[in-house]
């Protein structure tokens, strides 16, 4: 099918470019706490679900979603920072298996809560943004995902100068290079982690606001973004920002060519199955390094 | 020193077998026939959980107001002892074991979906307990040879096989090609089947069979192809979540098909929250407000329609419908077998032949309602944008004509 309709490509590569956007701000939040906090979070998804409820109650109130983009990540960097002193800053040292449990547990609650709060209903958010035809009109790209992959690309490169300049991001990625060293220096890596697991819920917030004009929310899907952005920071790597751009770009394409190609009950088995050929690649190539130390 | 404790343990396994079966009470304790239902009221399918809970207290409420049941010159009165089954099926087989062997229950109501439907059967089976359910659709409830479940619904394969027929037959009587992109889960996949029965029927063709995945929130590959094949029908059946992904994404990607058919746009409430983009989608359902059946209890849906509004604030789905019609089999059967004994009560159940506000009920062997047809209904809007659903099919009941084939975005 690919072959017989040479337009599909294009909207395959250019779907899945823009999926694979919004898939990486995500992803960026959880590889910044994973680096910084050591800290696996499972209910990563839930944060987004709930970012997106956010934009859906705004919508619901005649403000246009739009604004969620602005007004979600401001509320869930501080939902972040009280899940932090609640539960998170009593497992950062700890064992990563204890760090998943926890927030495993959280994601329950969350999905649990946002159930009881919100209804189990599939909501949305309509944007009313329209479409953009190309090509003769044979390929259509709803603005609702250009949309989106902006806004993601912005707050990314927002956030990579604040890393890079403030004296907040200094301070986080001395942490995330070395906890002891930082904290006899005097950065108060307390407030560190408090603060990078603000940013990862804010990150989340706008990735939900997005989802809610995108796609639709539902108090139970929190998951597959938890597993997607997991999928696309092992690929990348930590402290890898282009990496996670790429990756989730690249996983995005590769999605949407397996939907063509293998069938649509195949998308997401592919996905894992080429997690599974990364991962046995890696060690293959860190084997072969070990016996040429050797 | 052991045989003390050997006493000790006979005597507490004593007390706890005499506290359970004192506790328990009987199926009809005074003037009250006690039903059971395990009954999704948190978790995943919490918003019909609720529709089908407001049924039967609409529907209990009825009954016992306008007489009750008389069964052996005495009448007696609904009650329901509700246990929320979270929505997981693993938990509404304990809860239905715990209504039957603690709380002594001898009569169930269904629960909401095909999935948790399958878990309660098994148990009510085993303990010879008449259900009467009106939310499990399955078709593979029907082929396992359940002698105590009846389902006032028509089969999940019923649901879009009308649509392929309407589609034949604006056609001309000659084959369409066919679209299809069904969730992996029960009962989508049965909805699939029916619509494969349909099209080799009829001679049409099937050019996309997509199978989308249970976390489907994004369905754009198979307009793609939607968009380069051009078929003549597309079919999509995925839940409120497939609705709604559909709608949006046929109208932000302009998606042109003359005929779109789909399953769960009552409960999706399409028109509300996506407004003119759902124009012209039709969708199956159990019922619809404006078919003319009729009873003593509910009149007919009209009026269920606004009683059921008054009560609970909102128009009622059809599964709060279909719920309340299984409260109608349930008293007629006992009337008809005139006893409580269960048995006798199946065997009522089986010969049950009826017309309810909700549709004529009949059961087959295999429990399924196969006396009620499906009825397709058409989102039409006025210029002001008011969207409202109107029965096109089967002709017999139709209130409004199909607008077919549907415009192109361009023309809209």
């Amino acid at each position: 099918m690919v072959f017989q309709y040479p337009m599909i490509s294009v909207q395959a590569c250019l779907d899945g470019i823009l999926l694979g956007i919004l898939f990486a701000l995500i992803a960026y939040g959880m590889a910044l706490q994973w680096g910084v906090m050591n800290i696996i979070n499972i209910a990563q998804g839930d944060l987004v679900i709930l970012g997106g409820y956010i934009a859906y109650f705004m919508y619901l109130y005649g403000i246009h979603p739009a604004w969620g983009v602005i007004v979600s990540p401001i509320i869930m960097y501080f939902v972040g920072i009280a899940i932090y002193k609640l539960v998170i800053n009593k497992v950062v040292d700890r064992d990563l298996f204890i760090s998943i449990l926890a927030t495993f547990g959280i994601s329950i609650l969350f999905m649990q809560l946002m159930n009881f709060a919100f209804g189990a209903d599939v909501v949305l958010a309509n944007s009313d943004y329209g479409t953009t035809m190309l090509f003769d009109s044979n390929v259509v790209l709803p603005n609702s995902k250009i949309f989106s992959a902006f806004i993601s690309i912005l707050f990314a490169i927002c956030l990579v100068i604040y890393m890079k300049k403030s004296k907040l991001g200094r301070a986080i990625r001395a942490t995330a290079q070395n906890a002891r060293a930082a904290k006899i220096l005097g950065v108060d890596t307390e407030k560190v982690y408090a603060a990078t697991f603000g940013i990862n819920a804010a990150l989340c917030g706008v990735a939900g606001a997005l989802i809610s004009i995108t796609f639709t929310i539902h108090p139970y899907m929190g998951l597959p973004y938890t597993i997607r952005s997991f999928m696309i920071v092992i690929v990348a790597g930590l402290g890898n920002l282009p990496g996670v751009a790429m990756s989730g770009m690249g996983l995005g394409v590769f999605e949407e060519f397996a939907d063509y190609i293998l069938g649509t009950e195949f998308r997401i088995g592919s996905v894992f199955l080429l997690l599974v050929l990364i991962l046995v690649y890696r060690r293959f190539k860190l084997s072969r390094k070990r016996e040429y130390l050797k | 020193m052991k045989i003390n404790k050997i006493i000790i343990s006979f005597i507490s396994a004593a007390i706890i077998l005499l506290s359970t079966s004192v506790v328990s009470f009987a199926k009809v304790v005074g003037d009250k026939i006690i039903l059971g239902a395990a009954i999704s009221l948190t978790g995943k399918y919490s918003s019909n959980g609720v529709h089908t809970q407001n049924g039967y207290n609409m529907a209990v409420d009825r009954i016992n107001s306008m007489g009750g049941v008389k069964v052996g010159g005495k009448t007696y009165k609904f009650d329901i002892i509700y246990y929320d089954d979270e929505s997981n099926p693993k938990r509404a087989a304990q809860l239905a074991e715990r209504l039957i062997s603690q709380d002594g229950v001898e009569f169930m109501l269904g629960p909401y979906s095909s999935g948790l439907t399958k878990a309660i059967a098994p148990v009510t089976e085993k303990y010879g307990v008449p259900m009467v359910e009106a939310n499990g659709a399955s078709r593979s409830l029907f082929t396992k040879g359940y002698k105590y479940l009846f389902a006032v619904l028509a089969p999940a394969n019923l649901y879009l096989d009308v649509a392929i027929d309407l589609a034949v037959e604006k056609n001309n009587g000659k084959g369409v090609t066919v679209a299809m992109a069904f969730e992996q889960d029960a009962f989508s996949q049965d909805v699939r089947l029916g619509v494969l029965d349909a099209i080799k029927r009829t001679g049409s063709k099937k050019v996309i069979d997509d199978k989308l995945p249970k976390e489907l929130n994004d369905m754009a590959a198979t307009l793609v192809k939607v968009k380069q094949m051009k078929p003549d029908v597309l079919v999509v059946s995925g839940h409120t979540k497939g609705a709604l992904t559909a709608i949006r994404q046929i109208s932000e990607m302009k998606v042109d098909v003359p005929m779109l058919a789909m399953t769960h746009c009552d409960a999706a409430k399409l028109s509300k929250q996506h407004g003119k983009n759902s124009q012209y989608a039709l969708c199956a359902s159990q019922w619809h407000k404006t078919l003319t059946y009729k009873d003593d209890f509910f009149k007919d849906g009209m009026t269920y329609d606004a009683d059921f509004t008054k009560e609970f604030g909102y128009a009622p789905p059809y599964q709060a419908a279909e719920s309340s019609a299984a409260l109608l089999v349930f008293k007629d059967a006992f009337e008809r077998a005139n006893s409580f004994d269960q048995k006798k009560v199946r065997d009522a159940l089986a010969a049950t032949n009826m017309q309810t506000f909700y549709g004529n009920i009949k059961f087959a062997p295999g429990g399924q309602n196969v006396d009620k047809p499906m009825v397709l209904f058409q989102v039409m809007c006025d210029d002001a944008g008011k969207c409202e659903n109107k029965v096109v099919a089967p002709t017999k009941w139709a209130s409004a004509k199909l607008i077919h084939p549907i415009p192109s975005w361009s023309k809209r």
